[in-house]
């Protein structure tokens, strides 16, 4: 019998990263896109998502085991690299670099991020508008979130890319040439959602 | 003669585990010269760049004609084929030095053996005969055996090895070059009478899924082998031979 559960381990990391939490990250950033039509709206729909029913149980299986499971998983794994682009300055390799530089990043954001809103919120602050815009406030935060929006945008759009070939959907040259377009595609498309949703809040 | 010479820097280590130093030397120029005559000429005449007699430098070759995968170095930090990279299209002083991946023997040889290991471990070969002649095989389609005779120009020499930065030693992974030869075995009509064992093989710890997509392996190919499409179509049969193995037998 076959014990070895590496091939499911990995497979589950690399779905993980679309589903739950891509999907959970197209929500997230639609929400904060309310912002961009005003406080209000903005708060109507942060107290649509605070009152979703099974919201805790929602959060924990859809939000913070995916998440916690990606990312320790996820590092892990960026620590089998042993990175080479000075030697190998190729395209791909810079993806594969930035990948595992983008979650290390994006992990200690997250850390940030949780801290300053769910963390409060547990204690009974009020998520709504005034939350984001009292953080984004300290030019520093803004910076903060700047980079972790972007980072976040990358790390989703080059991971659906080698999601495609992880899984054997994008085999030859030419579908994976269409998986790199999208991936960029993807990355200018939720980085200027992200970005113009934060700077609603300045 | 010219008089033109060709200046040479290379890392040297005595033997397995002695402490590598670089020499330098100057060794006469001659048209249309490879980097395994350069290293003939420091052989015909061991003396380095102050006129010391030294020790010939040692290397590996065999073939001559980028087939063999013997002569696999470091040329001027990129991982290349010493018969077929020419001198005279190099930056110089030209920098030799072993494969970083691989255990050093001596100076520029190193032992290759985890790749001979991990071809075991994958089964890269067809059972032809039991114990008695069991006649001619299925006959392989032209329209693969045309990209199967691209992966079966795999001469195991390694830089696919030494470029990708998952094969290091704080990874199991297997390297690409094993897994594409899977690739080939298991498109060929008899081979895949065992393509589930090699499947099965690379499904395991450090096997296809330690593989980051850097696809740093199909650029450095001397033989430009699509590593990365081998890869990709390694990742489509396991993932739907995980899903025959959990639902069905």
């Amino acid at each position: 019998m076959n014990n070895d559960r590496t091939f499911f381990w990995r497979k589950l990391h690399s779905l993980s990263g679309v589903i739950p939490i891509g999907v959970f990250l197209f929500v997230h950033f639609g929400i904060n896109y309310t912002a961009f039509y005003g406080e209000d709206a903005y708060n109507t729909a942060a107290a649509m998502m605070g009152n979703l029913p099974f919201r805790y149980a929602m959060e924990i299986f859809i939000i913070f085991i995916p998440l916690l499971f990606h990312g320790i998983y996820g590092i892990a794994i960026a620590r089998e690299a042993k990175n080479n682009l000075s030697v190998y300055r190729y395209e791909k390799n810079m993806y594969f670099y930035f990948q595992r530089l983008s979650g290390i990043v994006v992990f200690l954001f997250l850390i940030w991020h949780v801290g300053t809103t769910r963390v409060p919120a547990a204690f009974g602050a009020e998520v709504n508008y005034d939350m984001v815009a009292n953080l984004v406030s300290n030019p520093i935060y803004l910076m903060f979130y700047i980079v972790g929006i972007l980072m976040t945008t990358y790390h989703f759009s080059n991971g659906f890319r080698t999601m495609l070939i992880t899984w054997g959907i994008t085999v030859n040259q030419r579908s994976q040439k269409f998986g790199i377009i999208l991936g960029i595609l993807m990355f200018i498309g939720l980085s200027a959602i992200g970005l113009i949703a934060i700077f609603a809040f300045v | 003669m010219t008089g033109k010479t060709v200046h040479l820097k290379i890392n040297r280590q005595d033997g397995p585990s002695s402490e590598p130093y670089v020499e330098e030397f100057n060794v006469p120029w001659r048209p249309s010269m490879n980097i395994i005559s350069a290293l003939i000429e420091i052989r015909r005449n061991p003396m380095n760049i102050n006129g010391d007699e030294t020790t010939p430098v040692q290397w590996e070759s065999v073939c001559l004609e980028e087939v063999c995968g013997a002569c696999s170095m470091l040329v001027n930090g990129k991982p290349r084929q010493a018969c077929s990279t020419l001198v005279d299209t190099l930056e110089q002083p030209i920098h030799l030095a072993p494969l970083k991946t691989f255990p050093c023997e001596r100076d520029l040889m190193v032992d290759r053996q985890k790749m001979f290991d991990a071809l075991k471990e994958v089964k890269a070969w067809i059972d032809i005969d039991g114990t008695y002649d069991m006649g001619p095989g299925p006959k392989i389609p032209e329209k693969d055996r045309q990209w199967a005779y691209e992966l079966s120009k795999c001469m195991t020499c390694g830089l696919c090895f030494e470029a990708c930065p998952n094969v290091n030693p704080y990874s199991s992974f297997i390297g690409p070059a094993p897994l594409s030869q899977v690739r080939l075995f298991n498109t060929h009509p008899t081979g895949q009478i065992q393509a589930e064992e090699r499947l099965d093989q690379i499904m395991g710890d450090g096997g296809l899924t330690s593989c980051g997509n850097a696809a740093n392996c199909a650029e450095v190919c001397p033989k430009e082998i699509p590593l990365t499409h081998s890869i990709a179509e390694l990742n489509k049969a396991t993932t739907l031979y995980s899903f025959k193995r959990f639902f069905q037998l």
